[in-house]
């Protein structure tokens, strides 16, 4: 049995075709489109390791089905920079060393893009840590993450107080 | 994971064709089926995508006040929706203390209703489970078991149902519409789980193929929205399921209960509606004393499963600690740390 499927990802239309219904969109990225940014933690969508944005909204890749997402649109950590120009999330993950052995990281990078476009947390730490707790880090980088998340959404605010003015 | 058939019907009545035969199984978002298939805990031959079905995925506002949930809506779509969050602040504040924001992004409003049960053993298929396996046994009974049931159960099973938002849904007096092989009908949400009794594999009362479609919340359940809360005890803050939990809402005259709705969420293998609890405190005044003894009421029925009975004593004081949140009134968004016992809404007494 094979499935075709057509999925927007990270901006290009890619037509595949499924020889197994068993795929998820994690395996499907990391198998058979080489895009092995979203990390394979648990594989049981208690980590976090593997969120990418589907239309736009996070999720785990490990419990979607491939073929159920027909026709979505995929944005994965591979999709984030513009050529050498990082993300604003990516770079305040740097220098707020919101990592450190990074294996977590481009899950916890794209949840934060996530989180923000929901746009729930505001300013307030405890929001970005409760709204984050699906992501889990094993070295414990969480300050640093909340510190990055924090800085982004303040520019972010900074950035529509001036347009707004 | 076993292999299987993928189908994606168009309409709800090919689903239904598809889902009432043997071996099917109904995938929405996937987030608990692809869990449990991943374990081996769940092996269906067919899996019918349900996700494409037409007119599934709409919040409708009734003429009366109620509100009709598809049965596709997504947990994150209901919690943050301004006008739900006014009207039933207790099911929101649910939805958003279960799981992770990744989760609620994907899983469904009729997924939710239908996740299976969290117990280890359920999930472990080397261990003897009548749930999963009837007539198998049950290795939770002399496992560990200090987070299983202590109302409705058997020695059969003593599993808990997970969900948060059940608690307050079946407080409400939430009510499920189903499509079937014989039609339509409506089920109250109350009425849906079943207990485990000796056949602890029929979790629910739905028929083969028979699929959830909406819910509704009735208009008169709004009479508690300024007085209504969900509280539940974790073993972390956040993205764990509740050890215990409790909807309380109350509606009020002056300092007089004119009528509570309560349920309780993490004891039982359904969420568990605690009516005499609530006809103590009708007509009562409002008052740490009363909320004390509608928790002793509503507990009354308890016995531990296994090393549990602290659940006991502990959903005593969350009911209790719940009424009192709700007395002081539900907050106009959800706290930062929703349903967290840790959590202080401006207002809120916890010491009371």
């Amino acid at each position: 049995m094979s499935l075709a499927i057509s999925l927007k990802i990270n901006g290009q239309p890619r037509s595949v075709t499924l020889d197994d219904p068993r795929i998820t969109l994690l395996d499907l990225l990391r198998e058979r489109l080489a895009l092995t940014g979203a990390k394979k933690g648990c594989d049981r969508g208690q980590c976090g390791a593997c969120t990418v944005l589907v239309d736009g909204r996070r999720i785990n890749a490990c419990l979607a089905l491939a073929a159920s997402l027909d026709g979505s649109e995929v944005t994965t950590i591979e999709g984030l920079a513009e050529g050498d120009r990082l993300h604003p999330v990516q770079a305040a993950f740097i220098a707020h060393d919101g990592f450190q052995c990074g294996f977590c990281t481009p899950g916890q990078i794209m949840s934060a893009v996530g989180l923000i476009a929901e746009g729930h947390a505001g300013e307030d730490p405890e929001r970005v840590r409760e709204l984050m707790s699906g992501n889990i880090c094993r070295c414990g980088a969480y300050k640093g993450i909340t510190e990055a998340v924090l800085e982004v959404q303040a520019a972010l605010a900074a950035g529509s107080r001036e347009d707004a003015a | 994971m076993n292999r299987f058939d993928y189908i994606r019907p168009a309409s709800v009545g090919e689903a239904i064709a598809a889902g009432a035969q043997p071996g099917s199984a109904y995938l929405a978002a996937g987030t608990n089926l692809l869990d449990l298939m991943k374990g081996g805990a769940a092996r269906p031959e067919r899996v019918v995508d349900i996700t494409r079905l037409p007119g599934l995925d709409r919040i409708e506002w009734l003429a009366d006040g109620g509100v009709r949930i598809g049965a596709l809506v997504r947990n994150s779509d209901l919690a943050y929706d301004g006008r739900f969050q006014r009207s039933f602040p207790a099911v929101a504040e649910a939805l958003l203390s279960g799981a992770s924001a990744q989760l609620r992004n994907a899983a469904t409003l009729g997924g939710n209703l239908l996740q299976e049960t969290r117990c280890p053993y359920f999930y472990d298929t080397a261990s003897a489970c009548n749930r999963r396996a009837p007539g198998a046994g049950c290795d939770a009974l002399k496992g560990e078991n200090r987070l299983h049931a202590v109302l409705g159960w058997s020695e059969h099973c003593i599993a808990t149902h997970p969900s948060d938002l059940c608690v307050p849904l079946a407080a409400l007096d939430a009510v499920v519409e189903t499509e079937g092989p014989e039609g339509r009908r409506e089920i109250a949400l109350e009425a849906l789980h079943r207990l485990p009794g000796t056949a602890p594999e029929q979790t629910t009362t739905l028929a083969p193929g028979e699929l959830i479609a909406a819910v509704r919340l009735p208009a008169e359940a709004v009479a508690v929205a300024r007085h209504a809360r969900y509280l539940k005890v974790r073993e972390r803050t956040s993205f764990a399921f509740a050890v215990v939990s409790a909807a309380a809402g109350l509606e009020l005259d002056g300092g007089t209960i004119r009528r509570a709705r309560i349920a309780l969420g993490g004891v039982a293998a359904k969420p568990w509606r605690a009516r005499a609890a609530e006809a103590l405190l009708q007509g009562a005044t409002a008052s740490a004393e009363a909320f004390a003894r509608a928790a002793e009421a509503a507990l009354a029925e308890a016995r531990p499963s296994g090393d549990n009975g602290f659940k006991i004593e502990l959903a005593r004081r969350v009911l209790a600690r719940a009424l009192s949140l709700a007395l002081a009134g539900a907050p106009e968004t959800p706290p930062a740390l929703p349903a967290s016992p840790f959590a202080l809404a401006p207002g809120a007494n916890h010491a009371a």
